[in-house]
């Protein structure tokens, strides 16, 4: 990664792109023709006959051959040496590019483009592009690693110099996400850490709950003044307000009030899709909790269910439920 | 009306706990138990609390507080800012809460462990176990991590028991969608929504698709609030607040209220409803056209049924044949785009898209506009109020 002064002044360096023409304007080598038009017709599997046939063209509103629109940027396109111009800038999009991939975001990626055309273009007219580096966003994080969005504009106009139309194009320049090391060639090195699930903070109020989870039991909190129980566990009873309790033990059998199947954001740590529920115990207080051995298609309200203890790798222990065959 | 403070409110209970280096509870045990002594001093009983006001930097939420001592529905919950400076400002809040007539009894409270706990005095030190953080990881472990999963746990619920189908919600996002294609401002201007699309993009949480959920947006809102006899002599017509009200339901929790026996309605929105219209003297069969709090197509149908448009259970007849469109529908309903097709400003271009409703200058204009409704955030602790014109 740069440090913040390196990036501070590539960022100056790339914005003051911003507005520039990436070079003079450049003049289609050929004028609009008919043998372009049959080959770009074939490539695309395009048959319409204005673009095609002379004789049915004429009588058709165009009064003649038309190109089809979106060949517009193929009469302006500059072939190859253009391609080889990343090494060797021809041109201020090149430049801008260059300074990237010399800091490291060498990656380019093509990412939208938009099309406007004016009109059809008739053969014999001759296209020029003027090219303009309009954009460039902030660095953002991508799936394919962090970098730069950058929009050019091409206006096209005629030999007359008539707007024919105009088309942006937007890249990401990036530097490519490390792929995930393979097995490494030194066996023994330290693995990277296999991802938990997030694990509650343990307070006065709650720790006690978890303990005795990891103890193999379900719990649910009993107010030492009125015997109520209750769930999420608080300090103090809201029905009778005192701050003595103890705890019993819970059977586990519940059945589901509510349920979602999680599938997006798949987040670390959990295999997805989750079945998230809220189970009615039948100590009758509500638990959160998830439900695993059943396909998520098959859960519905009010299914009955189990809870049991479950041991994750890293040792963390909390309850989850499972269909409950005996339904009484 | 009182138009000072002067004589307003007074102080009628005091409760306190031992004052230690090492308390050896939580500070949501100290709240606790300085509230109930405070209540107990007063001679009540904590139903008779309504309202509850601490500091900012208190870590004891105000519904955590209120679940905790038993105090059941509340109407104001107030924080203030600004460190010590906060300590006779929340008696100012109380006081302003009881001379309005917003509450009957309000308690103010600050509680922490501020030595075996979070030092100020040792800057940022490790984990710091809030109520509120206690709160989340009664989720957190099991995955549902995401305003998206908790809303679907609502949501699967009342579709189980209202027989509503996916195309009912579908006609909410809908219904937005058509809104803001004629919305300059909206991020989905332009850019319709069919029902295909609608019903094939992605699973998030069941019974959620992508274009049930809000997006996300930068950028940002404001509103100027006035008297009436100032914004008289202002350019615009002026919005009128008819009503405005909070509230906290009873067993609120903060996205999660997963424990009351029904969680198929919002109490606290029923609660804010029955107080506007109360202020007002107005109904549902008044309200032209609403804003409703939309992060997800689902918490619309919760909002009708609260403030009365339709009876419970019936929001999925209601939304169907255009009845939240601005043309000619019952109650135009989010006629920017709503945070779905609009933009997700927290409920503030709500607000905005209010005034402009009032004003007559929505982008999705009905005729009818003299009362306007517009709502707040659901399943927390929520508000919401109804703009009227300028009389």
């Amino acid at each position: 990664m740069l440090s913040a002064e390196k990036k501070k002044e590539l960022e100056e360096a790339i914005y003051a792109f911003v507005g520039k023409p990436i070079g003079p304007p450049f003049t289609g080598r050929d004028v609009v023709n008919e043998p372009m038009i049959r080959q770009w017709c074939d490539a695309m599997g395009e048959t319409s006959p204005n673009y095609l046939d002379a004789v049915a063209a004429e009588k058709s509103p165009h009064g003649g051959i038309v190109a089809p629109p979106m060949m517009l940027q193929a009469w302006v396109m500059q072939g190859w040496e253009m391609h080889e111009g990343y090494d060797e800038p021809k041109n201020e999009e090149h430049r801008l590019h260059k300074l990237l991939t010399d800091a490291g975001y060498e990656g380019v990626l093509g990412t939208d483009t938009e099309q406007s055309f004016s009109r059809y273009l008739r053969l014999g007219d001759a296209v020029t592009a003027d090219t303009v580096i309009e954009h460039i966003s902030e660095e953002k994080a991508t799936g394919a690693g962090v970098g730069y969005f950058i929009t050019t504009r091409a206006t096209f106009t005629d030999q007359n110099g008539a707007e024919l139309g105009w088309m942006t194009f937007r890249v990401l320049k990036f530097i490519p996400n490390q792929p995930q090391q393979a097995a490494s060639d030194d066996d023994g090195a330290a693995q990277p850490a296999k991802p938990a699930r997030i694990k509650p903070p343990m307070g006065h109020d709650n720790s006690w709950w978890w303990q005795a989870c990891t103890d193999g039991k379900i719990q649910i909190q009993r107010c030492g003044g009125c015997e109520k129980l209750r769930h999420p566990p608080r300090p103090m009873c809201g029905a009778c307000g005192s701050m003595e309790w103890d705890a019993v033990e819970s059977s586990g059998r519940g059945t589901l009030h509510t349920y979602t199947v999680i599938h997006y954001p798949q987040f670390p740590g959990y295999e997805f899709p989750i079945i998230a529920a809220l189970v009615d115990l039948e100590e009758g207080v509500r638990m959160m909790s998830s439900i695993s051995g059943c396909d998520y298609e098959k859960v519905e309200i009010g299914m009955p269910l189990q809870g049991v203890i479950h041991e994750d790798e890293d040792g963390f222990a909390l309850p989850i439920f499972r269909p409950r065959e005996d339904s009484q | 009306m009182p138009t000072t403070l002067k004589n307003e409110a007074v102080i009628v209970g005091i409760g306190q706990t031992k004052y230690t280096k090492n308390s050896g509870v939580s500070e949501l045990a100290l709240a606790s138990e300085a509230v109930r002594n405070a209540i107990d001093d007063a001679g009540l009983v904590p139903s008779d609390i309504d309202g509850l006001t601490t500091f900012l930097l208190d870590n004891n939420d105000e519904i955590e507080v209120a679940r905790s001592v038993g105090i059941g529905d509340i109407k104001l919950f107030s924080r203030i800012g600004y460190g010590g400076g906060a300590a006779t400002s929340i008696v100012h809040q109380a006081t302003m809460a009881i001379a309005t007539g917003t509450c009957d009894y309000v308690v103010a409270y600050r509680a922490l462990n501020g030595r075996s706990g979070q030092r100020y005095s040792q800057g940022v030190s490790g984990d710091i176990v809030t109520s509120d953080l206690i709160h989340w990881s009664w989720y957190m472990p099991w995955g549902l991590l995401t305003p998206a999963s908790w809303v679907a746990m609502f949501t699967q619920r009342y579709m189980h028991e209202y027989g509503a189908k996916a195309e009912d919600l579908g006609q909410v996002a809908l219904a937005m969608r058509n809104h803001a294609v004629n919305n300059p401002d909206a991020f989905f201007y332009e850019r319709p929504l069919s029902e295909e699309d609608y019903s094939t993009a992605r699973m998030i949480c069941e019974p959620l698709r992508l274009y049930d959920c809000c997006q996300e947006t930068d950028g940002g809102c404001a509103v100027v609030i006035t008297s009436p006899e100032r914004a008289r002599d202002l350019r615009h017509p002026g919005a009128q607040i008819r009503g405005v009200a909070c509230a906290a339901a009873a067993e609120q929790e903060q996205m999660t209220s997963f424990y009351r026996d029904d969680i198929t309605t919002l109490p606290e929105m029923d609660q804010v409803a029955e107080q506007i219209y109360a202020q007002s003297g107005l109904g549902p069969q008044d309200i032209d056209a609403a804003v409703i709090y939309d992060a997800f197509s689902s918490i619309v149908f919760f909002q009708l049924e609260s403030f009365g448009f339709c009876k419970v259970g019936e929001a999925k007849d209601f939304v169907q044949e255009g009845n939240l469109s601005a043309k000619g529908g019952r109650l135009p309903t989010n006629t920017h785009g709503g945070q779905l097709s609009e933009a997700y400003i927290h409920g503030v271009n709500g607000i905005v898209e209010g005034t402009r409703l009032i004003r007559g200058t929505s982008a999705n204009q009905p005729e009818r506009n003299d009362h306007v409704l517009v709502t707040s955030g659901v399943g927390v602790p929520t508000s919401g109020l109804i703009l009227g014109q300028l009389t």
